[in-house]
């Protein structure tokens, strides 16, 4: 379980999120959503120890992610940025990379990290690439890659930043539908998204944030009746047959 | 692969025994080295000129592409290397400064040229990090640098002309005339680069997948980089320190590596390494042989095979690749 208590944090000396409190239960998927700007990624970097925080505290297990070794966390949490480079290395080469943090002083992989890596390529459905370069696949092959290697981290938690942007609608759904399942598998999952139907429809909880402050905390059915959807946006959303529609606010 | 490389490399050992102004059959050298015979003419060639110069040739072409490769990998620019970006003119001017202050203390010379490489490799570096400059932009900050210290060791080479460097050579880079001695006291900064070098492999590996990723895997990105600046530092002061202004070893025999066994670090360090000696040595015995008798330092030999490659990397770098 992740708990932020009245988190600040930002860049250069500039705070981007401001008290932020906020509780994430674990073996959920909770969506950060908000405008462009909010703060949604700001505090997921905060929370992934990717950013400094300014004020507050964030709690991981009961204890503040900046008491733990940096190894450990790594091996508690991963976190899959939204830009990566993309260098030249096998598939499997990538995934195996995941295991950095278990590793020891002589950076070797054993018996048992590479079953891990076999298991996590399995998992995402990515073995059939294994010997192929990552620089040939396309961008949704290479984000199941990139999910692979955080599989194979082995974290209780996973950290996504706009998993699905940049891709094909398709190929979105794909990576949402596999992220759906290894939260099956219980993992829990923090993941910034852009899409509002998307974030709606695939997370157990949704954070809506505005202008770095968190505006609610909900289940989605909550979340829409409250009406800070609508507001914040300026949108109206709708839900027919599980599936979320937004319609432009016509008139003002 | 790495077996062929290092076969490579004892052949470039052993041409650059035998060639010279003099040629020394293998057979015998051989001959020479069993018989030990003070006043065979062979042995003291081989002892006192190809001897050094082989062990100065092969260390120096070891170290300048093994730290080129760290310092293209902390950058993540292909077109760095210890030489553009200005490392070996601030070795070269903190070596020439130490000779010419001090003269007498010739373990002062490395320990200096280490130092001046630290801290120009530490200035660009912080450059790049603190205002996030372009690629291109920071070679140019390099040659900014470079020029610099340049100016600086030219001044100083004009001021005391007398140094036990032997100036005028130290500026173009080349073997000719070094001792054992010179390359032993560099040896000490040589193995702890090259230790640290083979330490921090894996974990520059994880730096290429980006700063971020590498902090989520739980790498110590700070930290992973300064001690790569820093091996890269005591390699090249170490080199420049006894084979002076080698240009573009460090930037041209990375890639070459990387053509060979691609880039993963752990196979692309020590093919460096090695590259690096055997293709140092085999440029020193074209500079011997080229114009004979008369001999070119193989610092200009290197210049000039290392400039159109330059220009190359500038060139296809506009359609947009070269390195990940």
């Amino acid at each position: 379980m992740i708990e932020f208590c009245h988190v600040t944090a930002g860049y250069n000396g500039v705070s981007a999120v401001r008290d932020i409190s906020l509780r994430i239960p674990r073996g959920e998927i909770t969506a950060l959503i908000g405008p462009n700007g909010c703060g949604k990624t700001t505090l997921l970097r905060a929370a992934g120890r990717q950013l400094p925080l300014y004020g507050g505290e964030i709690l991981l297990d009961g204890r503040p992610i900046s008491a733990y070794e940096r190894k450990e966390f790594a091996r508690t949490t991963s976190f899959m940025p939204q830009v990566r480079s993309v260098p030249a290395i096998t598939v499997r080469g990538l995934v195996s990379h995941g295991r950095f943090p278990h590793l020891g002083l002589s950076r070797q992989l054993r018996g048992g990290d590479r079953a891990a890596v076999e298991r996590a390529m399995a998992d995402t459905g990515v073995s059939a690439w294994a010997d192929r370069d990552l620089r040939e696949l396309s961008g949704g092959e290479r984000q199941r890659v990139y999910l692979a290697m955080a599989l194979a981290q082995e974290t209780e938690v996973i950290f996504l930043d706009e998993p699905t942007t940049y891709l094909d609608l398709g190929r979105q759904f794909e990576v949402l539908e596999l992220i759906r399942t290894l939260n099956a598998r219980g993992k829990t999952i923090v993941m910034v998204l852009h899409d509002l139907a998307q974030a709606l429809g695939y997370s157990h909880r949704t954070a809506l944030m505005e202008k770095g402050r968190l505006v609610q905390c909900a289940s989605p059915q909550a979340l829409y009746e409250s009406g800070e959807i609508d507001r914040v946006f300026g949108v109206r959303a709708c839900r027919t047959e599980g599936t979320w529609y937004f319609i432009p606010r016509s008139g003002g | 692969m790495l077996a062929l490389l290092a076969a490579a490399l004892w052949a470039a050992v052993a041409l650059s025994l035998r060639c010279g102004s003099q040629d020394i059959p293998l057979g015998k050298l051989l001959a020479a080295l069993r018989q030990r015979d003070p006043n065979d003419p062979a042995l003291r060639i081989l002892l006192y000129v190809r001897v050094p110069r082989t062990l100065a040739g092969g260390l120096a072409g070891c170290a300048l592409a093994l730290a080129g490769a760290l310092i293209q990998a902390v950058l993540n620019n292909a077109m760095a290397s210890p030489n553009v970006i200005g490392v070996n003119a601030g070795a070269g001017f903190t070596a020439l400064l130490a000779a010419s202050l001090a003269p007498g203390a010739a373990g002062l010379v490395p320990l200096a040229s280490f130092l001046g490489a630290m801290c120009t490799a530490l200035f660009i570096y912080a450059l790049a990090a603190k205002t996030g400059l372009s690629r291109t932009t920071l070679i140019l900050a390099g040659i900014a640098v470079s020029s610099m210290m340049t100016a600086g060791s030219n001044a100083l080479t004009l001021l005391y002309p007398d140094t036990a460097v032997g100036a005028a050579a130290f500026m173009l880079g080349g073997f000719n005339g070094v001792t054992l001695a010179s390359v032993r006291s560099a040896g000490w900064y040589l193995a702890a680069g090259a230790a640290l070098a083979a330490f921090l492999a894996a974990d520059l590996d994880v730096l290429r997948l980006g700063e971020e990723s590498a902090a989520g895997l739980g790498l110590h990105v700070g930290r992973t980089r300064f001690l790569a600046v820093l091996a890269a530092a005591l390699l090249a002061g170490a080199a420049v320190s006894f084979s002076g202004l080698l240009g573009f070893v460090g930037l041209l025999v990375p890639h070459m590596a990387r053509r060979l066994v691609g880039g993963d670090n752990r196979w692309l360090l020590p093919s460096a390494a090695l590259l690096g000696g055997g293709f140092v040595l085999l440029c020193d015995v074209a500079s011997r042989l080229l114009f004979a008798p008369y001999e070119l330092p193989v610092g200009i030999v290197m210049s000039l095979l290392g400039g159109p490659f330059f220009l190359h990397l500038l060139l296809h770098r506009k359609k947009g690749r070269v390195y990940d």
